[in-house]
């Protein structure tokens, strides 16, 4: 089977976000940068699916050069090749990724074959655009469904459940499909010593997609005002729990 | 300007919360621009008789018409078919704006159409304004970004424009009493083979009795700071004794030591508690936009300058793994005198 998925290079904010002087971007100079949280579980998942089927797994990222970075941590805990759209870095629309991932996949299908999988985060951490899986199925005349916490494949069929209120739907899709999926749906591993060399030395392939712009078009960033709260020191240490329990008989909890 | 389509999804013969929000929010853009606006419901064949009293009072949030779509072939929830659906309400009108509800399901039926016909759409909006005052030409809008730890201003323009709205950010619309019934309009949706290619077969209930993380009213939370998986047992403990669900941050769930179905935070389950009770959690943003709706926060951690103590109500400053223990001892000693 071949398993193409589709990863986000962002940064990992940690406490707070600091704007950079241009409005329209984090300032990420002390920040260190990660796979998207949803998307690191597609890795994990197209790692355990190529492992019990057998197969081919491609991981590949529209981002600047650095994102380079996180198709190594993709290829240092299994997956086989990396594939990088490079661009200058600029912010790119939801339509404009997802104009440019097509292109992409149609490129490496008609070189390689067609993927039998289409692995994407439900949504990205920083821009949440919540469509470039969508609009990639779409263009590509293939079934998907997102919000994913848990996927079997058997006999070209996927069954797929997605969390609901009081349980889990189960959908059932055809293959070839794009499959959008959570946090959740397993616990991803962490990359060996001996993975991380490997993936050092493997080539990215590395392309410059053309940039189509088709919004919505990002203006300026702002940061939501918020109510810091001040908090009411109940003590320190364990000497503070008769105060925190007569505050519990105040709310009521107790 | 020719008005505006809301997407509503029916529960119990009413809009859901989320798509009260969204006919809130319609209604303010709309009333702003002094146009109309309608809603759109998709049902299976079967349901359209019970959904045509609910499309009807939809009346009392100021739609004008619904159109009720419906087809046999819509019989259990399919992406692509809700989203042929309301493709075939758009393409028949001449709709400058489509506002769906910020629900899993609306969110995925709405980047369908936005794929189907080849329009920009943005998610997560919490407030719009059409440029020039008649409302056509490209609309300011204001969008989550981070799960809403980030604003981004932005232009959204497209025919129609197509946005969801961010959820619990604006008030859920109330149905005005004596008000108008909203006209009905039935549509049949044109749902084709490839259109169920991906769609529900069935449904897996949840097991257990436990308290709902999303529901509780108290929710005792642990992370980094607790040091081990075994350290847990006692904020089980002390949940138990005070009716409290546990949740956990993200690094608890990514060193294995709670299952991800008790995270809270952007990639987890978002609480609403009275109390929320942090113990050993730092406060990175990926947990603290999942706790931001908890009304009160008591936080229990050993660095003052965590930067989970600006959200603090009460604070503790201390080691979890002495003070817990001193509280669950000090409730038990109140509860057995009580």
């Amino acid at each position: 089977m071949r398993i193409l998925v589709l990863v986000k290079r962002v940064p990992a904010t940690g406490g707070r976000i600091v704007l950079a002087d241009d409005g329209r971007s984090i300032d990420t100079r002390f920040l260190g940068f990660v796979v998207s949280p949803h998307e690191e579980c597609g890795v994990e998942e197209a790692v355990r699916l190529i492992e019990a089927n057998g197969g081919e797994s491609v991981v590949m990222t529209l981002g600047p050069a650095e994102a380079a970075d996180q198709l190594r941590d993709a290829l240092a805990v299994g997956i086989d090749r990396g594939v990088l759209l490079e661009t200058d870095g600029s912010d790119w629309d939801p339509l404009a990724t997802a104009t440019a991932l097509t292109e992409a996949v149609r490129r490496l299908e008609a070189a390689d074959g067609p993927f039998d999988l289409i692995l994407v985060g439900n949504e990205s951490a920083d821009s949440g655009g919540f469509q470039v899986g969508i609009r990639l199925a779409v263009a590509l005349d293939r079934p998907v469904v997102t919000g994913i916490k848990a996927l079997e494949i058997n006999d070209g069929v996927a069954t797929a459940r997605r969390q609901v209120s009081g349980g889990f739907d189960i959908y059932e899709l055809p293959l070839p499909a794009v499959v959008g999926v959570r946090e959740g749906i397993n616990l991803p591993r962490y990359p060996s010593v001996p993975g991380r060399l490997r993936a050092r030395k493997k080539e990215i392939e590395t392309s410059s997609p053309e940039k189509v712009p088709g919004g919505p078009t990002l203006d300026r960033l702002m940061l939501p005002v918020e109510q810091e709260a001040q908090a009411e020191i109940l003590g320190h240490g364990p000497e503070a729990a008769p105060r925190v329990v007569e505050v519990l008989r105040e709310l009521g909890v107790l | 300007m020719s008005g505006i389509l809301v997407l509503v999804e029916l529960a119990g013969g009413a809009p859901d919360r989320l798509s009260a929000e969204a006919l809130g929010f319609a209604g303010t853009v709309a009333k702003a621009s002094g146009v109309a606006f309608d809603a759109v419901v998709v049902v299976g064949g079967n349901d359209a008789g019970a959904a045509e009293s609910a499309a009807a009072g939809l009346g009392g949030y100021g739609v004008g018409t619904v159109q009720l779509a419906t087809s046999d072939r819509l019989s259990s929830f399919a992406p692509a078919a809700w989203a042929a659906a309301v493709t075939g309400v758009v393409g028949s009108g001449s709709y400058d704006a489509v506002i769906a509800p910020g629900s899993d399901t609306a969110t995925e039926v709405l980047a369908h159409v936005a794929a189907r016909t080849g329009q920009p759409m943005a998610a997560n909006v919490v407030s719009a304004e059409p440029r020039q005052p008649d409302g056509s030409g490209p609309w300011r809008i204001t969008r989550q970004r981070w799960a809403g730890s980030l604003l981004e201003e932005a232009t959204l323009d497209g025919q129609p424009r197509l946005l969801t709205v961010a959820p619990h950010v604006v008030p859920a619309a109330e149905p005005a009493a004596g008000a108008a019934p909203a006209t009905v309009a039935r549509v049949v949706a044109d749902v084709t083979d490839a259109d169920l290619r991906a769609r529900v077969v069935g449904r897996d209930v949840a097991s257990g009795d436990r308290i709902s993380l999303s529901d509780a009213k108290v929710v005792v939370g642990g992370g980094r700071g607790m040091g081990s998986s075994e350290a847990f047992a006692m904020l089980d403990e002390l949940a138990g004794l005070l009716g409290a669900a546990v949740g956990v941050s993200r690094v608890a769930t990514s060193l294995g030591w709670r299952p991800h179905t008790q995270q809270i935070g952007q990639t987890g389950t978002r609480i609403a508690p009275d109390l929320y009770i942090a113990c050993g959690i730092s406060g990175a943003i990926q947990h603290i936009v999942g706790a931001k709706s908890a009304k009160r926060i008591l936080v229990i951690n050993t660095d003052p300058e965590a930067p989970i103590f600006r959200r603090a109500t009460y604070a503790v400053i201390g080691d979890v793994h002495a003070v817990v223990p001193a509280i669950t001892a000090e409730v038990r000693r109140v509860k057995g005198a009580g």
